[in-house]
């Protein structure tokens, strides 16, 4: 039987962090995701892993380059602004594809902002982030269970496709505690590194590098990296639904919101409202296909986001011109209720429910 | 007849993208033939920084890996804690060290990382194309301070070693030159003991650095580039060792 431990969502993701075979943790202080670090600083050691913290998230993610470079599983973890520093290092590994998995325990922005919850930075996670064309596989936890679940795959998917798995959570999951289990959580397999920086004994030496001069080689490696983004698109894409077949309006929510719109959609059906559910659990690659199938019928799709209306967008792109697609979010550290959901899908349904009846 | 002098197995036969009189082909042959001499090839791992000595990969024939600018030290760092046995070394310039990874090298020694770094100082920036450097000395005329630095504009050149040398993490930092052969050598024993230091396991960052010519950006032939290191850039960057614990 599976022991169940209560936990808060950053001492979840650093315990499957562990069990999926971290070797090396780097970061810098932060809000609210210092359980982390405090957490790694504990457990490490005891593992004879390597924890250490850096003088700035700028150092963090090139320790996290130096450890990957190594053929080492490594990670780092921050909060928004924080996160911002890395994108520099997250390129560069990027196109040098290195593996490392990287955790954003979102906070109120923009500039420093507050340390509530947000779900601000979809834009900079979902499009790379740092500069030049590149992706990063976005995982986002909507439990404390899935803190732990979706970080132990991050290591998983970082070694199988070489690149930076970002796990995008927030305040709220970062810092509220649930029951959770983890014995179902194994040390993941490694992929062979040959390309990894150990000492050139006994072959040709390693070079790992991203300033690619002649020719049309920085196109080549370009190319390379669209096959691989198309490979984990077809390979990885991750949702959930609930009451969509039916549906005349789905709610389409990721990490926290997701838990609060599934809320209320539970109880627009007992209204009588016929309210649905995806919840996107890579937001890269993006569940475009289940919206796009979902849109063929005559259909609402109501965008919820503590932001302004970022993953909406995505919403639109799916849907086309399938169905209207309508926003509602709260921003600047504000979380929506399940009420304030529940009004905002009658104020959309009523009408409608009105106009059938 | 006997043969006095060959390339050292750990510098690759090839051509530089280095300009005539550059001081870097010099300090790159140092240290391949310090990794050859100490017998440590088989598990030293190089960084190569962002600029002129960005493609030391081409001609250093260890395992390397070129990082943001200025990141070396923190890269180095993330190497050497998963990899404790090997020897780690970083090869930036003053631009990468002393400028946009002054944070860097800083707390790498401060937190006295068991490292090796090799610190070529030629007074400018020569891969963007002869800018100002911190290290760039008064009156000295670069693309962007085109009258002369001054200190009333842009401030003193920085002394990162003795900056360095403060430090309790820093074990051993000596300031030497190739501006003739026989400071090449002293360079090259200085960069043996930087190397040695690390493969002793001593507990602290060792520091070299190599006041380095650069005739392209400072408008000089190379043998006048080597006068001016002599004559110029020694006063303000005094050549000897700096700090040395282990004596």
């Amino acid at each position: 039987m599976s022991e169940k431990i209560l936990m808060c969502g950053n001492e979840a993701l650093s315990e499957a962090a562990i069990i999926a075979g971290v070797d090396a943790y780097f970061g810098y202080p932060i809000t609210p995701q210092n359980e982390v670090p405090a957490y790694m600083a504990r457990r490490m050691p005891q593992e004879g892993r390597v924890f250490l913290q850096s003088e700035s998230e700028l150092a963090a993610i090139n320790m996290v380059f130096g450890a990957a470079a190594a053929g080492k599983l490594a990670m780092t973890s921050s909060s928004s602004p924080g996160i911002s520093l890395m994108q520099e290092g997250i390129s560069y590994m990027c196109a040098a594809q290195m593996p490392a998995v990287v955790v954003n325990v979102m906070r109120g922005g923009p500039g420093l902002g507050n340390i509530s919850p947000s779900q601000g930075d979809y834009f900079q996670a979902t499009r790379g982030g740092g500069h030049g064309d590149y992706r990063t596989i976005v995982l986002a936890p909507g439990s404390v269970q899935e803190m732990a679940d979706l970080t132990h795959k991050a290591f998983e998917l970082a070694d199988l496709y070489r690149i930076v798995v970002m796990v995008l959570a927030d305040g709220l999951l970062g810092q509220m505690m649930e029951p959770i289990t983890l014995d179902h959580l194994k040390p993941i397999k490694t992929k062979a590194k040959p390309w990894a920086l150990t000492g050139a004994k006994g072959r040709k030496q390693n070079i790992i590098k991203t300033l690619l001069l002649q020719g049309n080689e920085l196109e080549v490696l370009n190319l390379k990296l669209q096959e691989v983004y198309r490979q984990i698109g077809d390979e990885q894409t991750r949702y959930d639904t609930y009451q969509v077949e039916d549906a005349d309006i789905i709610l389409v929510a990721y990490g926290i919101t997701s838990k609060i719109t599934r809320a209320a959609v539970s109880k627009a059906r007992q209204k009588g409202i016929k309210a649905g559910w995806v919840r996107p659990i890579t937001l890269w690659p993006f569940p475009s296909k289940v919206l796009t199938e979902l849109a063929k019928e005559p259909r609402i799709f109501l965008a919820v986001e503590m932001s302004n209306g970022q993953m909406v967008e995505d919403v639109r792109l799916a849907v086309g011109g399938g169905g209207p697609v309508l926003f509602y979010g709260r921003a600047g550290g504000a979380v929506p209720t399940v009420d304030e959901v529940l009004e905002h899908i009658e104020k959309i349904m009523l009408p409608e429910v009105m106009k059938k009846a | 007849m006997q043969k006095v002098f060959e390339r050292t197995p750990s510098i690759k036969e090839c051509h530089t993208h280095y300009c005539p009189g550059c001081g870097h082909g010099i300090v790159h042959r140092l240290v391949a033939e310090t990794i050859d001499e100490l017998g440590i090839h088989d598990r030293t791992i190089g960084i190569a920084p962002v600029g002129c000595a960005v493609l030391a990969y081409n001609y250093m024939d260890v395992d390397m890996v070129e990082v943001p600018h200025g990141r070396a030290p923190a890269v180095a760092t993330g190497i050497k804690r998963v990899l404790p046995g090997n020897i780690v070394f970083s090869y930036q310039g003053d631009g990468d060290l002393a400028s946009i990874g002054a944070a860097e090298i800083l707390h790498a020694t401060h937190r006295a990382e068991n490292l090796t770094v090799i610190f070529v100082n030629n007074a400018v920036y020569g891969m963007t194309g002869g800018q100002m450097a911190p290290t760039t000395l008064n009156d000295q005329v670069t693309s962007t301070s085109p009258q002369g630095r001054t200190v009333k504009h842009d401030g003193y050149p920085l002394q990162v070693s003795e900056i360095l040398a403060v430090l309790p993490g820093s074990i051993y930092i000596e300031r030497c030159s190739v501006y003739n052969p026989a400071q090449v050598r002293k360079t090259k024993k200085a960069i043996q003991k930087a190397f040695q230091l690390q493969i002793d396991g001593a507990e602290g960052l060792s520091l070299v650095e190599v006041l380095s010519p650069c005739p392209t950006y400072w408008r000089k032939s190379p043998v006048q580039a080597m006068k001016w290191i002599e004559q110029e850039m020694t006063k303000v960057f005094p050549l000897g060792c700096i700090k040395d614990t282990t004596l």
